[in-house]
């Protein structure tokens, strides 16, 4: 029957010959190619989840008393889009497994892209004649920045609405325009009345659409060009070496698809990510401190902190400060990005069809240059939660700021210069031992070793860059029935920790441990602010009772002892 | 013959998997045992697949050649001709159809630029609304309830988030309401009277980045905004003393009314809020 069909088809389009050269295609294997197929994965899952979740997801800012099942913010007022966020997370089934998996997913989207990027960059991949999807794989990596930010200003919450009015005072800054854009972006001054609906069309229609097709585009110049490959025993540029598509490869493939499914579940199901009930709904006069954006805006942030306060005035007219950080530095970034492929042919007078891959090991200044920039990101995203890393240090932030400005120009430098002749002596070393070509087989030990440790460096950022310290306990624990039979310390976990710290040093909420006034505070007034509520601490009659309150309250006490 | 074991064992896993999944729906759900079974199912299927991939089917490296991507001269020559099938021979015609293509491109233009107008309604024109804020002569202060703010209400030190009276959501409006101490206080170049009982209002509205400046610290008089760390000076006029804000948070002129309310003697004087083009012609 199946042959009928495919003869069926055959007859009437011709698909043999279309097949076989499909089935046929070779493709090189090494590891580090796959970080390009996992972006794909990626993306699978997040149309998946994605749609999923805009088949219950409001996307309205009419203001509405919430009266859902988490207890904590029932009767306040908020957007209907962040009471759909909630309902989703509490009454949807499988609704928080699916948002968390669609945040997950998104982080590592980015992380793929951005290792994949460095992969290409530091073997060359991008030469002639791969400059057009060099060209668009940055493009990709553009829009998947920007549907990240719209993704998570949608749910309206405090966190959210801090890092949208953050945003709005970037357009707002743009020279001669800005004030305009803004206006006809968001509906009027912030917060606007249609900045919901319209993140929401940007981010489940227009962005995922250019992204499907640049996908696609990138992936047919692929199939066209052809992979590219280590160099090694019998590979010339002329030819290419690897596994055929059918069988084995594209079975392979499949798995990768599954593993990185069973990941991201994993991950969705048992890691909390921006666990939106805390927040609260957005308010103009409220902020949540150690507020950190997704790890991809990260460096942003930081930009935007470490920028002195400097800006270009010519009265009536200036370009005030946020612009540079912001718009300035990244449409910098992109551009130097867009332009490498010809920068670098022009300045090595390279102008060759290139398919035969570079070892990083081997290049003393694009390596070299490459180092420098990661070291300079990652100056600036650690910049991006200097606040947060001051507390563990116990340092000042502002002692944090001074070394972080530094650091963004001397650590590039450094890196610079350390890794170029670290890399000369390596190739003279090699010239004086006049060693024989030795064909390695694409998988030179000193290569796996700098990208696994790439890799580890990226998956370390997207865990420690929850928009929260995560306490690793999901909502569900949170009602008092469910608290039965825990100690204080337990309960003190589950439902305080989160804000007050571990050990009563403070997160959100302000330290309450030896020395502060809570110590000083009856243990009446504390089981009183815990049962009411009191500034952005959300009222609890419904998480503890009141014993329990006392058990909590008994465990404070122990711990200010301590301390 | 390869070992069958692992690839079975991974299959196996995911049905079990599966059926378990089917039970924790069916019972209403737990989102850590379904994040765990669609782990175990999901990776039971691509650890199946890719050891069944290994070990049952073809595993041999095949090479394949690279044919160059540019065309021939004649191709390249062939294509040109191609496209120029219509010029050439009559120069007249060609200058008449030149010019006819020149109107075509002017038609579309004139077409673009008319479309791009009714973007226009997507908003409202930007000045008036950052220059103002619901503030006016009169006024009340009051809380995020409601409440208004009675003189003496504060203590020295002790600061109050505060709206104008109606308005207690707009985002441009949060104001502090600051008890200062009077042995610090430096009122700046003719605000002497902008202050009322010991009282002053700044904007809550950082003026770098539009965050909430939202942490005080009495004992040094200094706001912070936890957004980018701008530092804010409330004894002397709001000036910024670190961080990247390069303005001070707007001063809000306040005074008493007969009742003994807090009110707004008017307007903020200047636009609050971050920095934009024309602010300078807004002041």
């Amino acid at each position: 029957m199946i042959r009928g069909i495919v003869r069926a088809f055959d007859e009437r389009l011709g698909t043999a010959r279309m097949t076989r050269e499909v089935l046929n295609k070779v493709f090189p294997d090494h590891w580090s190619f796959l970080l390009g197929e996992v972006i794909l994965y990626c993306f699978i899952i997040l149309v998946a989840t994605g749609v999923y979740l805009t088949l219950f997801f409001d996307a309205s800012q009419q203001e509405v008393l919430y009266a859902g099942s988490y207890v904590p913010l029932q009767g306040v007022q908020m957007s209907r889009a962040y009471a759909s966020a909630l309902d989703i997370t509490f009454s949807v089934r499988s609704g928080l497994v699916v948002r968390q998996v669609h945040h997950w997913a998104a982080l590592l989207f980015a992380a793929s892209m951005v290792t994949h990027l460095l992969r290409t960059f530091f073997t060359a991949a991008f030469r002639k004649p791969r400059e057009l999807n060099w060209a668009v794989g940055v493009t990709l990596l553009m829009l998947a920045m920007v549907n990240g930010f719209t993704g998570y200003s949608l749910v309206d919450d405090q966190l959210s609405g801090t890092g949208l009015r953050i945003g709005y005072s970037i357009v707002l800054s743009i020279p001669f325009v800005g004030p305009w854009l803004s206006s006809l972006l968001l509906g009027g001054e912030f917060p606007g009345a249609d900045i919901i609906s319209r993140l929401f069309v940007l981010h489940v229609m227009i962005v995922p659409s250019i992204i499907t097709l640049l996908l696609v585009v990138h992936m047919v110049i692929l199939v066209r060009q052809k992979h590219t490959q280590f160099p090694g025993r019998g590979r010339r540029e002329g030819n290419i070496i690897g596994l055929r598509l059918w069988p084995t490869y594209a079975m392979k493939a499949v798995g990768v698809f599954f593993l990185t499914g069973a990941v991201l579940a994993l991950m969705g199901g048992l890691i909390q990510i921006n666990p939106i009930w805390m927040f609260g709904p957005f308010r103009a006069a409220d902020v949540s401190s150690a507020s950190q954006p997704d790890w991809y805006v990260g460096w942003l942030e930081g930009a935007l902190r470490l920028m002195p306060a400097w800006e270009l005035r010519a009265s009536p007219f200036e370009v005030p400060n946020p612009f540079y950080p912001s718009l300035v530095l990244a449409g910098g970034v992109f551009l130097v990005l867009y332009a490498w492929p010809w920068m670098e042919a022009r300045l090595t007078r390279d102008h060759e069809i290139h398919h035969l891959l570079d070892r990083p090991s081997e290049r003393p200044v694009r390596t070299p240059i490459g180092l420098a920039a990661i070291s300079f990101f990652a100056v600036l995203f650690v910049a991006g939660g200097d606040d947060v890393i001051a507390v563990w240090l116990d340092m000042s932030v502002n002692t944090m700021v001074r070394i972080l400005q530094l650091l963004a120009i001397v650590l590039p430098i450094v890196v610079f210069l350390v890794s170029r002749s670290a890399i000369r002596l390596r190739l003279r070393k090699q010239q004086e031992k006049a060693e024989p070509f030795c064909p390695r087989v694409g998988h030179s030990r000193w290569e796996a070793r700098t990208l696994a440790a790439l890799v580890l460096v990226f998956v370390w950022f997207t865990v420690t860059s929850l928009s929260s310290p995560s306490p690793h306990v999901l909502p569900e624990t949170w009602t008092a029935k469910a608290n039965a039979g825990m100690s204080g310390a337990q309960m003190y976990e589950a439902a305080c920790a989160q804000c007050h710290g571990q050990n009563l040093e403070g997160v959100f909420g302000p330290a309450i441990g030896a020395g502060t006034d809570s110590e000083d505070m009856s243990d009446t007034l504390i089981q009183a602010v815990v049962f009411a509520g009191i500034g952005k601490m959300p009222p609890m009659p419904g998480v503890l009772t009141e014993i329990q309150v006392q058990e909590v309250i008994a465990f404070i006490r122990q711990l200010q002892g301590i301390g | 013959m390869p070992n069958p074991r692992v690839p079975r064992v991974a299959f196996g896993v995911t049905i079990l998997s599966g059926i378990g999944l089917l039970v924790v729906y069916g019972t209403g759900g737990q989102p850590q045992l379904e994040g765990l079974l669609w782990f175990y199912a999901l990776a039971g299927l691509g650890v199946g697949i890719i050891v069944g991939a290994n070990n049952y089917l073809p595993n041999e490296e095949s090479e394949e050649e690279r044919h160059p991507l540019a065309s021939s001269e004649e191709m390249l020559a062939a294509a040109r001709a191609d496209f120029h099938r219509a010029d050439g021979g009559d120069e007249a015609l060609d200058a008449e159809r030149r010019s006819l293509l020149r109107l075509l491109a002017g038609a579309f233009a004139a077409i673009g630029v008319a479309v791009v107008f009714p973007i226009r309604s997507l908003g409202p024109h930007p000045s008036d609304d950052l220059r103002e804020t619901d503030f006016a002569k009169g006024v009340r202060l009051v809380t995020v309830d409601g409440a208004p703010v009675k003189s003496g209400q504060l203590g020295v030190g002790e600061l109050l988030t505060v709206f104008p009276e109606g308005h207690t959501r707009a985002g441009d409006s949060p104001t502090l309401l600051i008890r200062y101490d009077e042995e610090e206080f430096l009122p700046a170049g003719g605000r002497a009277s902008w202050v009322t009982d010991g009282m002053v209002a700044y904007s809550k509205i950082c003026t770098h980045a539009a965050c909430a400046v939202g942490l005080y610290q009495n004992v040094t008089g200094l706001l912070l905004c936890p957004c980018h760390q701008s530092t804010f000076d409330v004894n002397n006029a709001c000036t910024p003393t670190f961080g990247p804000a390069t303005r001070p948070l707007p001063q809000l002129p306040i005074a008493i009314d007969s009742e003994g309310f807090v009110v707004a003697q008017s307007d903020y004087p200047e636009p609050v809020g971050p920095g934009y083009w024309d602010r300078m012609n807004n002041v």
